[in-house]
Parts: structure tokens; sequence; C-alpha cells
């Protein structure tokens, strides 16, 4: 036995300077004479496919049944006891994983990756709110998405916050957006998942940063009702702009508006817009002045963002595995710790060229520089059409919902008494 | 008069309405055709390929779950029955006992039973295993290789984005069907009927 554990040693040795490769049958199996089996190596299976029939359709009824509760029965009660549901279902009991907000950017890699395979579930879960939120509005903010639940729950005392700093907080979403999809063409990140505030509570295991941004966001919301759906959320962009020219969006009134004001302070989320009952506010000159100057800055705003972008395209890409990578192999005297990282021993124990990682490395840089131009860009063009939409004064006789803004959650329905 | 222009705004406002409704219908239609020519069928999970892993540590540091769903996982067809297992003890350990001080699981997670002479079976206990890699490693240079590190499915949160993955220096995730979420390499996979 002795010299079987030596020969095993010393082969241990030779084995080692050829090179530890992967997998080598160093030892033949043995022949057992005690007639010993050989234990099957266990491999338990995933999670059922059935299962995510049952979340789409977990998802559908529960759209299907917000929609009805807002705009048949008009019942604020309904439409929270579904938010209920949902937010124990979606978040707590799937936590978090799969949701309407993270399916942008797979919908977005499946378009634009020649590589990546969509899920179908994550489609339907993409596009069944955006087509409910273009026939009846924003109903799957009401009561089907986690997030929007679990505000709700803790918006206890909302107080207003003026509609300028609502506007300007209201650009963030689209810089979020805008970022999300960049990082997504490029094959970098998911920066939605990645910074999601409540995933790491549904999962009662959150990093303490993401607990202390979670907490705040609570916290807040408590005063300022649904921070992160109204100043955060990428898709509530997407569900604004639908809801926009939403078919049969939720009407405050059921019938004639009586002007009673009963409903003018019951919006959390400052959704709902007083009459204006002047029809032209400013003088004609003045109307024009602004449209000219709204017209000479709309490229000036797209330019100057655009610009910002292309010149940031490398701080913007300094995230990027490949480019960082590069980085650390074409300028190792950067390294702050003096120590190889384990990204560099990894490729170098990969045994792939560095020149074919530098290619890729350069080609990634040259979309950030292109993807900096458009998104600086577009967020420029979100800027003059907050800037222009200011000026617009629109006519209107009765308190309506802010089709964009209003996440349809009934609240002003039980204060309007007019119940036919 | 104002009735009549009242009227007019309300048409023409409604015909805007119609027609932007027709184009975010035709939009997302747009959409879903592009995104549904690369739309599978079946589920997808998060598979680990021991082939490129460089047992650097993330797996056990990396996971939103906490210990990790990356476990270490025994392919017993593989392995060599090591009295001296390059996996269960430290380098450089003289007496090979099962005393705690000669282990390199940080955990002890691993078991050795004694099977016949000089053989010896080793049992990794999943509850107690972190996915760390260090048997995985030592079990590459000295031994077979038959230690594995591998995504238990069943622990998986199959997170959209999973956290080690972004954090894997040897890019060694990806996501595959649901029909087929394991891969063992080498000798022995073959039995397993995985491959």
């Amino acid at each position: 036995m002795k010299k079987r554990t030596a020969l095993a040693f010393l082969s241990i040795l030779f084995a080692w300077q050829i090179g530890s490769s992967y997998a080598i049958q160093r030892f033949p199996k043995p022949e057992f004479d005690s007639g010993y089996i050989t234990p099957e190596t266990l491999l338990p299976t995933p999670r059922a496919g059935i299962l995510e029939i049952m979340d789409v359709s977990v998802l559908l009824i529960a759209l299907s049944m917000v929609t009805w509760a807002v705009l048949k029965r008009r019942s604020r009660n309904m439409v929270f006891w579904i938010s209920v549901c949902s937010l124990a279902y979606f978040g707590f009991y799937r936590e978090g994983c799969v949701c309407s907000i993270g399916a942008i950017q797979n919908v977005t890699l499946a378009i634009f990756s020649g590589s990546y395979i969509l899920p179908w579930t994550v489609l339907v879960f993409f596009m069944a709110p955006l087509v409910f939120t273009l026939a009846f509005g924003r109903t799957f903010c009401a009561g089907v998405c986690p997030f929007g639940a679990f505000q709700d729950l803790v918006s206890w005392r909302p107080q207003k916050i003026g509609p300028q700093l609502n506007a300007v907080l209201g650009v963030i979403p689209y810089i979020y957006l805008t970022f999300a999809v960049l990082y997504v063409v490029t094959e970098t990140d998911f920066i939605i998942c990645r910074y999601d505030p409540f995933v790491g509570i549904f999962r009662f295991n959150a990093t303490f940063g993401m607990f202390l941004f979670a907490g705040v966001l609570l916290l807040s919301g408590i005063f300022i009702a649904r921070p992160y759906c109204r100043f955060l959320c990428p898709y509530g962009v997407l569900l604004n702009w639908i809801s926009r020219f939403s078919r049969y969006h939720l009407p405050i009134t059921p019938s004639v508006c009586i002007q009673c004001r009963l409903c003018e302070d019951s919006c959390p989320y400052e959704a709902i817009e007083k009459p204006v009952t002047v029809k032209n506010p400013d003088a004609r000159q003045t109307v024009v002045k602004k449209f000219i100057l709204i017209v000479l800055l709309f490229p000036f705003l797209i330019l100057l963002g655009g610009w910002t972008g292309s010149q940031l395209h490398e701080t913007l890409a300094k995230v990027n595995g490949k480019v960082s990578l590069a980085n650390e192999l074409l300028h190792p005297e950067n390294i702050q710790t003096g120590k190889e990282s384990v990204e560099v021993t990894a490729f170098r124990a990969s045994g792939k060229p560095a020149s074919e990682l530098y290619a890729e490395a350069s080609e990634i840089l040259r979309q950030f520089y292109i993807g900096g131009w458009i998104s600086g860009g577009f967020i420029g063009l979100v800027i003059g059409g907050l800037l222009a939409g200011r000026l617009i004064t629109r006519y209107r006789t009765d308190f309506e919902p802010n089709r964009g803004t209003c996440f349809s959650c009934a609240r002003c329905v039980d204060y309007c008494p007019v119940k036919s | 008069m104002e009735k009549s222009e009242k009227g007019k705004i309300t048409c023409r406002r409604e015909f805007l309405r119609k027609g932007a409704q027709a184009s975010i219908l035709l939009a997302l239609g747009g959409i879903t055709a592009l995104a549904a020519r690369r739309t599978g069928g079946d589920g997808y999970v998060w598979q680990m390929d021991p082939a490129k892993c460089t047992q650097c540590g993330r797996c056990a540091t990396s996971c939103v779950k906490s210990p990790s769903a990356v476990k270490c996982v025994h392919v017993y067809a593989m392995c060599g029955y090591c009295d001296l297992c390059g996996g269960y003890f430290l380098p450089e350990t003289k007496i090979l006992d099962t005393a705690a001080e000669h282990q390199l699981c940080p955990t002890k997670a691993i078991k050795r039973t004694f099977i016949e002479d000089p053989f010896f079976q080793y049992t990794i206990d999943e509850d107690l295993c972190i996915g760390c890699g260090k048997c995985v490693k030592g079990c590459g240079a000295f031994g077979n290789g038959s230690l594995q590190l591998q995504v238990r499915q069943n622990l998986c949160d199959n997170c959209n984005e999973c956290a080690i993955a972004r954090n894997c220096p040897s890019d060694a995730y990806s996501r595959v069907p649901a029909g087929n979420p394991y891969l063992l390499k080498g000798i022995g996979a073959e039995i397993l009927d995985i491959t």
C-alpha cells in the first residue's frame, strides 16, 4: 500500500510537470472487490417549464382583472387587493424575476445581438403591458407591477412637489432607459437588473448599497408617492408615451364633471390636470416668438447632448469587461494593487491571442462612440421636448387625469361624487 | 361658432389619436416580429462550463444567494478514489486522516469514507458547500478532475442577469435551454449521458 501511495504521488508530480490541463484520467477507475457500486451523480432539474406558463397566465389574468376593476367596477379597493396579490406573486414568490421592466433589455438584446435567444415568456412580459396600456391606460402600473404595488403600499402621507420639480425629475427615466439600451446594445451589462432596488428586498438578500437605495426609495415613498415609478422606471417611459394615446383611459367622473373639486387633491402622483378655461393665455406674437426659440433650441440641444455623449464614450465603456481587460493588458502600470487581476490570469490561461481581444475592444469602443452620439442626442431631444412641453397650454373644462403620468390607481374615482 | 370650432378640434385630436394608436400598434408589432425571430420555445437557465473555469473563487462570493447556488459536484464515474485526494487534503499533508486541520475544504463539506484498501469515496454535502472551488482546483491539478463546479438548478434563482456570469473572469457562464442544464466535462461525462 505504501508503494502504491508513493507511486501515486510520483505520478501526481509528473502530471503536474506536464501541465494541469483539464480532467486527465491520471488514475484509472479502480476495480472494487467488495462489490461497491459507484453512486450516481445527482443532477437536480430546474424549475419546470409549465410554471413559466403559469407566470404568463398570472400576468394576463392580473392585467385583465385590474383593467376590469379600474374601468368597469371603478373600485380602488379591488385594485388595492389585486396589487397586494401581484406583489405576493411576482414580488415575493417569483422574487422579482421575470419582470417587464428588465424585459426591455432582453428584447433589445434579441434585436441587436446575433446569438442571444429570447425566451418567449419574456417577450410576453414585455409586450402584454404595452398592448394593455395602448387600449386601457397604465393599468399595469396600478396593480400588476410588484414594484408599483410595493411603493403604493407605503405611500401614507403623499405630499405635492409641484409641476416644475416633477417635470425636471421626470427626465431621469429617459436617461436611465437610454443608458440601459446603450449598455445592452454594446453587450456590456443589464443595468436595470443590476441596480434594481427591490429585488434584494424580495429575496431578503440585498447588498448593503442596494438595501440603502431601496430604504431611501421606500422611506421617501411615504411622502413622495411612488418615487421609482415616477422618477426612475425606464419601462414607465414607454408606458407613459403609449398611455397618452390609449383608447379607453380611466376618466375621473363616469358621466359629467360637476366641478366640485373634490378630486383635486386626491391624486398622490400629481397626475390630475386642472381646468384651463382661458383659450389663448398668451398673445399670438409671444407664442410665435417662443415657437421660433424652441425650433432654434432643438438642434442645439441635440448636438450638445450628442457631442457630450461622444466625448464620454471612453468613460462609459470602462465598465465593459473586454475593454477593461484590454486596458489592463495594455497599461499594467495603471493597476493600483500592483498585482495581476484574476481576469488577466484567466485570459492568459485561455490562450486567446491578445491582438484578438484588442480588436474586439476597439470595436466595442467604436460602438460606444456612435452610441454616445445617439444617446446624448436623444437626451438633448428629451430636454428640448420638456422645455417645449412647458409652453403648451391646453384648453380643458374639466378635471382630467394626465394620461401619460396617471397610473390608473382609481383613487380619484373614490372622491368623485358622481356615481353613474 | 364656438361649438363648431370645438367640434373641429375634437375631430383633429381624434384623428391624431387614431393615427398615433395605429403607429404604436405597428411599432409594437414590428418589435415583436424582430424579437420573435430570436425567440426560443424553451425556458433558459444559467450553465457553467467547467472546462473554462479557472477556480477563481468568485462563484462563492458573486451569487445573489448566500450560500451560492453553485456547488461542487462529484462525478463519481471519473473519480480515482485516491487515498491521497488532491481535492480533500491540504497540500503537504502527511497524515491521511479526516482531521479538520488536514482538509482543504473551508466548510468541511467533503466526507471521506473508506471503501476498500486503498480506496476512499468522497461525498459532497451540498448543504455545507459554498462553491469556492478550492477542492475543484486541487482535484484538477493532482487528480482526475472529477470534482467540478456546477450551477445547482434547484437552488438557482435564474436571475435575468446572473451576477456570477457578470463577474466570471473566464467567461464560463452562458444561458442554455432548460432541457439540458448541466455540462460535465471529461471522462465519465458520457456515462452520465449529458454531453
